[in-house]
């Protein structure tokens, strides 16, 4: 078990920042332009909701938060800090509820419950990542407008965060697979494999 | 009384199997108690950082986070830029001279610009005297290029540029591009530094009309909405600002965080505010805020490192 919370672990820090790195460096070169600055889709949301598609709702809820905190704080980032890692951690808590407790693979015998990953069909992906990327938006925006952190009225969010959604449902069927493919190789090889382990002790 | 008692002894052992399999049902189900906690945190976080306004404690991480992050989007950035940059493909380091000679010719431009900003030829005379006296008042700039741009999303207009304290760059300094004012920087890192856009609805920039010398204050309309990006108030209620005119900055205390006299924009349209008995203008920015790669930051002249002084020469 711990061998494969490390591997997952792993697997999980990579991708976010990775997702952090493309998000911020690549993307805007080919971003959707909507006034001002270009709308890019939020990897690292979609690596959020991979992670609570994959993995259990608790680990998604703390990827959420770690990944969200990164967000606020890495460069070029200038708003207050918290307000992604809010609205990531609600995404990741939110996703996770709804794919586990709808699914039927949760009991004591299931593929989950001896892997501790799974493969969710692509259309309940996208439909996350739909979800996802409006509950993530959504959270962000509205702390902005209670902090008075961000004057934007919410006329001016809403098409953005439109755009976001169809970009992020987009980029979400590379996103999505990729980060599932990226858990599912470290856990598995993360696995310590007690036959081998005897061989060399002895 | 039989059926009296019989619900209450039926409904206990229906609880204890539901309570039995609750967590059966999802096994990785956070506890209640961890989710609160982090939300908790998040706005913790929050309030401390809005609290600490200038000086919160987040600053110091943010420091330190970009100290890792910064070198790694640089070297992103240098990967990507030939593939994302078709028509300058040919970019190389040896051609970092190439580069210097366009910033050159953008710094001359500017300068021109400025002369023709609609300053009376008086003030001109004026200026050039002044730099005459001073030596160099004119304003050495220091290249650096944006490596990073904040999303649409997050609905701060900000980017990272590829140069920090280590070239001699502090919060508080004057952005500007070939075509004018780009913002200020807000935060540095040993290798980068982070600009708030003058298009940002929190950037308030003194501006004045190059023709007639009227004060006014610039504000930023946020990252949204293709047009009003950018609005002046002026100072004296009298002034009617005229469409077409230019806008320079004003300038602050020691040159931070504007330094005076750079092109911001025309004035585009003109509302006169009936609330508050004063004329708005709105002002088309002359840089291109969707499209900025090679920026210059003022920098005092002398400093060391890849520095473009006033006079156009190199060190």
């Amino acid at each position: 078990m711990s061998g494969r919370s490390t591997g997952r672990l792993v697997a999980v820090l990579v991708a976010v920042f990775v997702a952090l790195l493309l998000q911020v460096t690549v993307l805007p070169n080919f971003a959707w332009d909507v006034g001002g600055l270009g709308v890019v889709p939020d990897l690292v949301l979609l690596v959020v909701v991979a992670t609570a598609l994959a993995t259990d709702t608790r680990f998604a809820t703390l990827t959420g938060f770690w990944a969200g905190l990164l967000l606020d704080i890495a460069p070029p980032a200038d708003h207050l800090a918290g307000r992604w890692a809010l609205a990531l951690m609600a995404v990741g808590y939110v996703v996770g509820r709804l794919v586990h407790d709808n699914a039927g693979d949760v009991g004591a015998g299931s593929r989950f419950a001896r892997e501790g990953v799974r493969r969710p069909p692509l259309g309940l992906a996208l439909a996350a990542a739909a979800g996802g990327s409006f509950i993530g938006t959504s959270v962000f925006a509205l702390t902005g407008l209670l902090l008075r952190d961000s004057g934007a009225a919410i006329a001016d969010l809403l098409p953005v965060a439109l755009v976001a959604l169809v970009l992020d449902v987009v980029a979400a069927l590379v996103v999505v697979p990729a980060t599932l493919w990226l858990l599912d190789r470290t856990t598995r090889d993360g696995l310590p494999r007690p036959s081998q382990r005897i061989r060399v002790r002895t | 009384m039989a059926l009296d008692t019989r619900p209450p002894s039926n409904k206990a052992p229906v609880r204890r199997t539901g309570a039995s399999r609750e967590p059966e049902r999802d096994a990785g189900r956070p506890a209640r108690s961890l989710v609160v906690a982090l939300v908790l945190a998040s706005a913790a976080l929050m309030v401390v950082d809005k609290a600490g306004g200038d000086s919160s404690p987040v600053d110091p991480v943010r420091r330190v986070v970009g100290e890792v992050v910064g070198p790694v989007q640089a070297g992103v950035s240098a990967v990507v830029r030939p593939v994302v940059d078709l028509p300058g493909a040919v970019r190389t380091n040896a051609s970092l001279r190439g580069d210097v000679k366009q910033l050159e010719a953008e710094n001359a431009d500017l300068r021109n610009q400025l002369a023709k900003a609609g300053y009376d030829d008086q003030r001109l005379a004026e200026l050039e005297g002044l730099r005459a006296v001073a030596g160099d008042l004119g304003y050495a700039l220091l290249p650096a290029r944006v490596i990073a741009i904040g999303p649409a999303q997050s609905f701060s207009s900000t980017v990272t540029l590829d140069a920090g304290s280590d070239a001699g760059l502090h919060p508080d300094m004057t952005v500007v591009a070939a075509e004018g004012l780009v913002g200020r920087i807000t935060s540095v890192t040993a290798h980068t530094a982070t600009v708030l856009l003058i298009v940002d609805d929190t950037s308030s920039v003194g501006g004045r009309i190059g023709e007639n010398m009227e004060l006014g204050f610039v504000r930023g309309h946020g990252s949204l909405g293709t047009d009003d990006r950018l609005e002046m108030e002026l100072a004296d209620r009298n002034v009617v600002p005229k469409v077409g005119q230019q806008i320079v900055t004003w300038g602050s205390e020691g040159g931070s965080p504007y330094v005076a006299g750079v092109p911001i924009g025309t004035v585009g349209k003109v509302y006169e505010s009936l609330r508050e008995t004063s004329y708005r203008a709105v002002i088309t920015p002359g840089v291109d805020f969707t499209a900025l790669d090679l920026v210059g930051v003022v920098v005092p002249s002398g400093t060391r490192g890849r520095v473009i002084e006033a006079d156009g020469s190199l060190r």
